[in-house]
């Protein structure tokens, strides 16, 4: 009986679709263009614009050279399906998050996520535990159902876009005594390519080859995967991705208990991707070297923290906020919702 | 004309043999998948639970033609795919539990309702239900010249359950072979394979499909403790002997008709029930397997602990050795065996050391030769090392890091340069020397 209780508000906010274009409230609306922002307006914090949190959404700066000579967006709008009346948000985006809210079992974990990602960069995705980053990446690949919001990837739909986006998941997400050599994992990247139904050919093999020697594998191809180290397991799963030939990739933890020689190859893999002009979304642990491997960051707890370049926006007053434990409130609420829902 | 011993196998066991065959490959080739999910419960479940759905539809349409029969079984395969999802979601179990939950429930419920049917004189047994009834396959008119074999009635002859299997066989092969890759990737990794445009969850249920439709057609025949055994034993004796997904496949089908033929010939000889005595083969060549593999195996593992251990052995003696060789130091071989304890293994690898030149008595003392030299500096290079870095990078203090680095040394090279010294002072040599 309890499950038919609604809450109208919370309800509005986790469960609604977002509403036509008419009922944009100003705040969301006031990206029109880049010169009606004060300077600093493409970051964003909770307590400065609590209502949205837009991101840079200045498209194609190459990395770090561009940041203080930004291009504002362009003034016209390629079509859209659904975001085409959202002035924040950029068709150039590689990815346009938009007023996302993912919930497991009725509790909510992200709460209305606005971000829209800035082509050509290495952002990293900072947060506490469950802070929801794992979430917010399989949310937008459609891997774990959105309660509310859009994304798209410039422009277009996941389903359109997604022979552009690659993956990198978890290294504990699979079980890594399945029977498959290096190589067949590699070649499950191609898989798409392939197609349905067909086997996987020497040209393809290849191809995998080729993405396992950019990280440094090629000699292990024929291993089985337990009778790898953690490091080198990431670093086959790296090249499945690459072996995707996409223009987006999210990776979640892929700097996750490796050892110096993998960090090292993956983040010489990253800026490669950058110089070919790819953007790639990471989740990352490891505050440290926030500043040194990415050009962009966004800190999350449940919701967007603050997002932007890495020197503007990853400052330790942005960090006691996604740290400091004042979005507790936040999660207690979280906890408020599912029991009710439940009806415990 | 046909011997009469080729006369009693074909009118005797051709028919039950090959529906052995065709049971046991059928569940064996699904059965792969099933493992390395690590749902193998699902064919138990599976397969109990058929039988309130064959019950109910005999109770129902008052006849045992074979496609009421299969319409039943596949509902209840459907029906307990469902049940286990939901038990697992709304009881907040684990899969296992679930699985056990919704068939042995469904099993009861098909014993209870068949007890009933048989009080209104119904002929089904709930025997056969177990081991199946292959023994009612014979071949009553089998032909007594081999020229009989390319008449044209002999087709109608072989009895329903031979076809339905041999058509299940050959669609379990043709689903495998056909989508072999996308089984492969939605068991693997179920998150790509959906970024790559394969649905994990159709795959599933596909697999599920099959696994009922072989697990059903199976069932009649030869019950279903065969058809649970053969759906993990072949697969997980075949995980055991191979790290490739298609030699584990090819070698399960290898071990499900090896099964179903010795099982098949030891139940004609002991003259027990064939389904039960093949279950019990295929028990048996997994725990031989077990023990036996080479990569695998109790034994293999027994023996790369050895190996282990006798290298571990000589590389202490050669440490040992280095160290006093540092200090121009010498020893003889009691006083080294009693530094390092005696056992059997230490003795072995002087032993050993000694025909290998690696280590040489002069004037009843042991000393390094050249190459014993460099190996011994490679070890204490290890050993150092690994203090250094226990030390330095992981803040162990400096007294009670031997131990370890003593276990690691033989185990992994940190080959960290740069280091010169270890934390007690001591000279790390450098690489190659």
């Amino acid at each position: 009986m309890s499950t038919t209780i609604r809450f109208p508000i919370l309800d509005r906010l986790l469960f609604a679709s977002p509403g036509p274009p008419g009922e944009v409230p100003n705040e969301v609306r006031r990206r029109g263009s880049s010169s009606a922002c004060p300077s600093p307006s493409h970051i964003n914090t909770i307590s400065k614009t609590p209502s949205v949190c837009c991101a840079d959404t200045s498209p194609g700066g190459p990395g770090e050279a561009s940041l203080s000579t930004r291009t504002p967006p362009p003034a016209v709008y390629s079509p859209r399906s659904t975001l085409d009346a959202r002035p924040e948000h950029s068709a150039d985006s590689p990815v346009s998050i938009h007023a996302m809210t993912v919930a497991y079992a009725r509790k909510p974990v992200l709460w209305d996520v606005d971000y829209d990602a800035p082509s050509n960069a290495l952002i990293a995705i900072v947060g506490p535990n469950g802070a929801g980053k794992s979430t917010m990446i399989k949310a937008c690949l459609g891997l774990i159902p959105r309660a509310a919001g859009t994304v798209e990837f410039w422009g277009q739909s996941y389903k359109q876009a997604r022979s552009r986006i690659g993956y990198v998941p978890q290294r504990e997400s699979v079980d890594w005594d399945f029977p498959v050599s290096a190589l067949d994992v590699v070649c499950m990247g191609r898989y798409r390519k392939i197609g349905w139904c067909r086997p996987v050919t020497k040209f393809h093999k290849l191809a995998a080859m080729e993405a396992l020697e950019r990280v440094g594998m090629a000699d292990f191809a024929k291993r089985q995967i337990s009778q790898l180290s953690g490091g080198q397991q990431q670093r086959v799963f790296l090249a499945r991705a690459l072996t995707q030939e996409a223009d987006l990739y999210f990776m979640d933890e892929p700097f996750a208990g490796v050892d110096a020689a993998t960090e090292r190859a993956i983040i010489d893999v990253l800026r490669e991707l950058r110089t070919n002009g790819k953007t790639v979304i990471v989740v990352h642990h490891d505050l440290q070297t926030v500043p040194e491997y990415f050009d962009h960051v966004l800190l999350l707890n449940m919701r967007i923290v603050a997002s932007g370049p890495v020197g503007e926006v990853f400052t330790a007053d942005n960090l006691q906020k996604t740290y400091g434990g004042r979005l507790t409130l936040l999660a207690e609420a979280a906890e408020a919702v599912a029991r009710a829902a439940k009806g415990n | 004309m046909i011997p009469e011993l080729i006369q009693t196998f074909l009118t005797l066991d051709l028919f039950p043999l090959l529906g052995a065959i065709f049971a046991s490959l059928s569940c064996g080739l699904l059965g792969n998948f099933l493992v390395l999910r690590k749902q193998s419960l699902m064919g138990d479940a599976i397969s109990h639970a058929v039988l309130p759905g064959l019950v109910l539809a005999f109770l129902i349409t008052q006849d045992r033609s074979p496609i009421h029969m299969f319409i039943g079984a596949a509902v209840s395969a459907l029906v307990t795919v469902i049940l286990v999802e939901v038990i697992k979601r709304l009881g907040k179990v684990e899969p296992g539990a679930a699985m056990g939950v919704v068939f042995s429930v469904l099993f009861a419920l098909g014993v209870f309702l068949l007890e009933n049917a048989n009080a209104r004189g119904v002929d089904l047994d709930a025997n056969c239900v177990l081991h199946g009834n292959l023994q009612i396959l014979f071949w009553t008119t089998s032909p007594t010249e081999w020229s009989h074999f390319l008449s044209e009635n002999i087709r109608s002859e072989v009895p329903r359950q031979i076809w339905t299997l041999l058509a299940t066989t050959i669609a379990v092969i043709i689903f495998i072979t056909v989508f072999f890759k996308e089984l492969r990737i939605a068991s693997f990794d179920a998150g790509i394979a959906t970024v790559q445009g394969i649905n994990a969850g159709v795959m599933h249920m596909a697999l599920m499909t099959f696994v009922a439709i072989a697990a059903v057609a199976s069932f009649e025949a030869v019950g279903s403790i065969l058809v649970i055994a053969m759906l993990i034993c072949p697969a997980a004796t075949a995980r055991l002997l191979t790290d490739r997904l298609i030699t584990q496949i090819l070698v399960s089908a290898i071990i499900a008709l090896l099964t179903a033929i010795g099982g098949y010939a030891l139940a004609s000889w002991m003259g027990v029930n064939a389904a039960g005595m093949m279950a019990s083969t295929a028990g048996a060549i997994l725990v031989v397997v077990m023990i036996g593999s080479p990569s695998h195996g109790v034994i293999a593992k027994a023996r790369n602990q050895r190996k282990l251990g006798n290298l571990v052995a000589l590389e202490d003696i050669l440490g040992a050795l280095y160290r006093l060789a540092e200090t121009e130091e010498h020893t003889t071989r009691e006083q080294l065996i009693a530094t390092l304890g005696s056992s059997k293994r230490t003795h072995k690898a002087i032993d050993r050391a000694l025909t290998h030149k690696l280590i040489k008595v002069v004037n009843t003392q042991l000393q390094l030769t050249q190459t014993g030299l460099a190996q011994g500096a490679g070890i204490i290079r290890k050993h150092r090392q690994w203090e250094g870095y226990l030390v330095e990078q992981v803040g162990i203090s400096p007294d009670h890091v031997h131990e370890t680095a003593e276990q690691l040394e033989h185990l992994i090279d940190p080959d960290l340069p740069n280091q010169h010294t270890d934390p007690h002072g001591k000279p790390i040599p450098p690489k190659n020397s």
